[in-house]
C-alpha cells in the first residue's frame, strides 16, 4: 500500500471517475466536432451531434475509429489544435505504408509523462532510484515516455536508448542503476549476459518496467529470478499516447488503466457490441484529455478482459489483462509491429512469389522471425553467388521494411504446407498468451 | 561448341539429392558429370547428362526449379601443367571463370573440364585457336559409349 504518484486520481471513487469522464468526454466530442473536419463528417454520417454525447452512457453512439482512419488523415488530418501548438511527434513502429503519426501539445506530453510516472511509482520506483531507460529513443514512444516519467518522479534518469549491451552493462554496474525500463526480451537478454559475465553481484537493480511486446508469466519469473528484481508490465500505444495507458501495480495481476485520461471499453470485434466486465473482446479507447490528437473509440485490435474488481493496491482504476491476442493479423516481433502483408509486398517487389510462410519462435526469451520462401525459375541461377546475392538483397529489403532481421530460407517450390488450398502464412510458436 | 548443363535447386536436407537422382534413374538418363555447390540451406546441383532435353522435361514434370546453361567441356591432357595452360588462355583474354569441375571418360591420358565462363564465344575462340579440344554434346556421348 501507499505507492502512488497521484493518489487523488489513482484512488478516486468510481463516482468521481465517472464524473470526470462524463465531463471530459462531452467536451472532447464537442471540440473535435468543431475542429476536425474528418470527425465532423464521420459523426454527421452517423447522424450524431455533439449534444447527443452527454456522458459515458452515450459513448456507444459514437462510431469507431480504426487505424484506417488514421491513415486516411495522415499526417495532420486528425489534429484538433493548430499545428503551431504542437511540440512533439511520435510514430508507430512499422513502415511507410503502415505508419501513423501522433502529435502532442506540451500539455499532452505532460499528462503522458504523468501516466508513465504513475507506472514507475506503482512498480516501486521513487526519486531515490537511478532509472536506466534502454527503450529506443526517437519516434518510438518507449524511450521518451519512460524517460519523461522518470523525470516526473524525480529519479536520476539514464537515457541509454536501446542496444550496445556492453555499455548498458558497464553503466549498470558503474552507475549502480536500480530501476530498468526496456522490452522484456531485452531484459531477458541483459539478464543472461549479466549471468554469463558473472556480474550478478555488481548490479543493484531492484525493479523494472517491461513492455511494448507480449510476455508470459514464465518469462516474468525468469527475469525476476535472474536479475533479482520485480518485473512489471506496462501497456500503451502511440495512437493513444504511448506507454502508460495502463500499468501494473504490486499485485502484478492486470494493468490499471489511467481512467482519468482514457475511457476503456471491450467490444465484440465482429458486431461492435460493448461487452460487460469479465468478457473477452477487443479493447477500445477514447482519450478525453488529449489536446492535439484526441481519438474517440479507437479500436486497438488487442484482445483482453476488463475487471472492476477491487484491487488490494488501493487503486480504483479498472484493470485490463495482458493482451491475449489480436483481432487482426498483426504480429509483434522483438517489440516491432509486423503485418504479413508487409512481408508479401517485399517479396513481390524483389521478384519472389507470394508463397511464403512465417515462423516466429522465441529462444532464450528472444524472438526470431523465420521466413520460408519458395524458389522460382526466375530467382534461380546456376551460379550460387547470384542466388545468394538475391537472398541477401531480400533480407536487407525486409530489414528496411520491418526494422528487424528476418531469417530467410529458400525452399523448394510447392513445399510450403497448404491447408484447404490456401497456404498457412503464419506459425507463431511462442507461448505468449 | 558447348554442352548443356542442367542446374537444379535442391534444399540442403537429408534425402533431397537422392530424390533428384531417382528422377534421373526413373527416366533412364545417364549422368556424365555432377558437381554440387552449397550454401548453408540449399545447394545447386549441376549435372551433365546424355540427354539434357529429356531431363529438363522430367524435371519440369516433377516441379523442380532448374536452369539449362551452355558450358564448355575442354579436354585436358593428363600431364603436369595442363590446367595452367587453359587458365592462362582464359586470363589473357580477360575471360572470367565462374566455376569449373572435372570428369573422366574411357579415353586414356585425358580428363575433361567443365568450364562456366562469362563469355562463351570468346572462350571458344581463344581455346580452339590454342589447340584445346572442346566437346559438343554429340562428342560427349560418343566419348562415353
Amino acid at each position: 500500500m501507499g505507492n502512488y504518484y497521484d493518489s487523488a486520481k489513482e484512488c478516486a471513487s468510481r463516482e468521481q471517475i465517472k464524473a470526470w469522464q462524463d465531463e471530459h468526454l462531452a467536451k472532447t466530442v464537442k471540440r473535435v466536432y468543431e475542429n476536425v473536419d474528418y470527425y465532423r463528417e464521420k459523426m454527421q454520417t452517423a447522424g450524431i451531434e455533439p449534444g447527443d454525447i452527454r456522458s459515458t452512457d452515450d459513448l456507444h453512439l459514437l462510431p469507431f475509429l480504426t487505424k484506417e482512419d488514421l491513415r486516411n488523415t495522415y499526417p495532420y488530418g486528425m489534429l484538433a489544435v493548430p499545428l503551431s501548438d504542437c511540440v512533439r511527434i511520435h510514430s508507430t513502429s512499422g513502415t511507410t505504408g503502415r505508419r501513423v503519426v501522433a502529435c502532442y501539445t506540451q500539455n499532452d506530453v505532460d499528462l503522458w509523462e504523468d501516466c508513465c510516472a504513475r507506472a514507475i511509482v506503482a512498480a516501486g520506483g521513487s526519486k531515490e532510484d537511478i532509472v536506466q531507460v534502454c527503450y529506443g529513443y526517437g519516434l518510438f514512444t518507449g524511450g521518451l515516455g519512460l524517460h519523461g516519467g522518470s523525470h516526473k518522479v524525480g529519479a536520476l534518469t539514464l537515457p541509454m536508448s536501446s542496444g550496445n549491451t556492453d555499455r548498458q552493462l558497464q553503466f549498470m554496474c558503474d552507475l549502480q542503476s536500480t530501476f530498468l525500463c526496456c522490452t522484456p526480451s531485452y531484459a531477458a537478454f541483459l539478464a543472461e549476459s549479466i549471468n554469463e559475465r558473472g556480474l550478478k553481484d555488481k548490479i543493484k537493480l531492484r525493479s523494472g518496467i517491461f513492455g511494448a511486446e507480449a510476455w508470459s508469466e514464465e518469462m516474468r519469473r525468469d527475469i525476476e529470478e535472474q536479475l533479482g528484481i520485480r518485473a512489471f508490465d506496462i501497456y500503451g500505444l502511440t495512437e493513444i499516447s504511448g506507454p502508460g495507458v495502463a500499468f501494473e501495480c504490486e499485485e502484478q495481476n492486470g494493468m490499471h488503466i489511467n481512467e482519468d485520461h482514457f475511457i476503456a471499453e471491450v467490444i465484440n470485434p465482429e458486431t461492435g457490441e460493448t461487452l460487460p466486465d469479465g468478457e473477452k473482446g477487443e479493447l477500445v479507447f477514447t482519450s478525453i484529455t488529449k489536446e492535439a490528437f484526441p481519438l474517440l473509440r479507437y479500436r486497438t485490435k488487442d484482445i483482453c478482459v476488463l475487471s472492476h474488481e477491487k484491487c488490494s493496491c488501493g487503486r480504483t482504476f479498472v484493470k485490463m489483462t495482458k493482451p491475449m491476442g489480436r483481432s487482426d493479423d498483426m504480429m509483434i516481433v522483438k517489440g516491432v509491429n509486423v503485418f504479413p502483408s508487409q512481408i508479401e509486398a517485399v517479396l513481390m517487389n524483389q521478384g519472389y512469389p507470394a508463397n511464403y510462410q512465417i515462423v516466429i519462435t522465441r529462444e532464450k526469451n528472444s524472438d526470431k522471425l523465420e521466413l520460408d520462401v519458395e524458389m522460382t525459375k526466375e530467382m534461380f541461377s546456376d551460379a550460387l553467388s547470384e542466388v545468394s546475392a538475391r537472398e541477401t538483397k531480400l533480407i536487407s529489403a525486409l530489414k528496411s521494411m520491418l526494422g528487424i532481421y528476418v531469417d530467410v530460407h529458400l525452399v523448394s517450390p510447392k513445399s510450403i504446407e497448404r491447408s484447404e488450398g490456401k497456404a498457412k502464412r503464419v506459425i507463431d510458436k511462442r507461448k505468449l498468451y | 561448341m558447348d554442352v548443356k548443363q542442367i542446374s537444379v535447386f535442391v534444399e540442403n536436407k537429408p534425402g533431397r539429392l537422392a530424390e533428384l537422382a531417382k528422377v534421373i534413374r526413373k527416366n533412364g538418363i545417364n549422368m556424365r558429370a555432377l558437381s554440387l555447390a552449397e550454401a548453408p540451406e540449399f545447394g545447386v546441383v549441376r549435372i551433365i547428362v546424355d540427354d539434357p532435353y529429356k531431363l529438363s522435361e522430367a524435371l519440369k514434370e516433377e516441379e523442380y526449379v532448374f536452369t539449362v546453361t551452355a558450358v564448355l567441356a575442354a579436354e585436358v591432357q593428363d600431364q603436369a601443367g595442363s590446367l595452367v595452360r587453359i587458365l592462362d588462355i582464359l586470363a589473357e583474354q580477360n575471360i572470367n571463370l565462374e566455376y569449373t569441375y572435372t570428369f573422366l571418360a574411357h579415353k586414356k591420358d585425358a580428363a575433361y573440364m567443365i568450364l562456366r565462363v562469362n563469355n562463351n564465344d570468346a572462350a571458344v575462340k581463344a581455346l580452339s585457336s590454342q589447340g584445346i579440344r572442346l566437346l559438343c554434346q554429340d562428342d560427349l556421348n560418343e566419348l562415353l559409349k
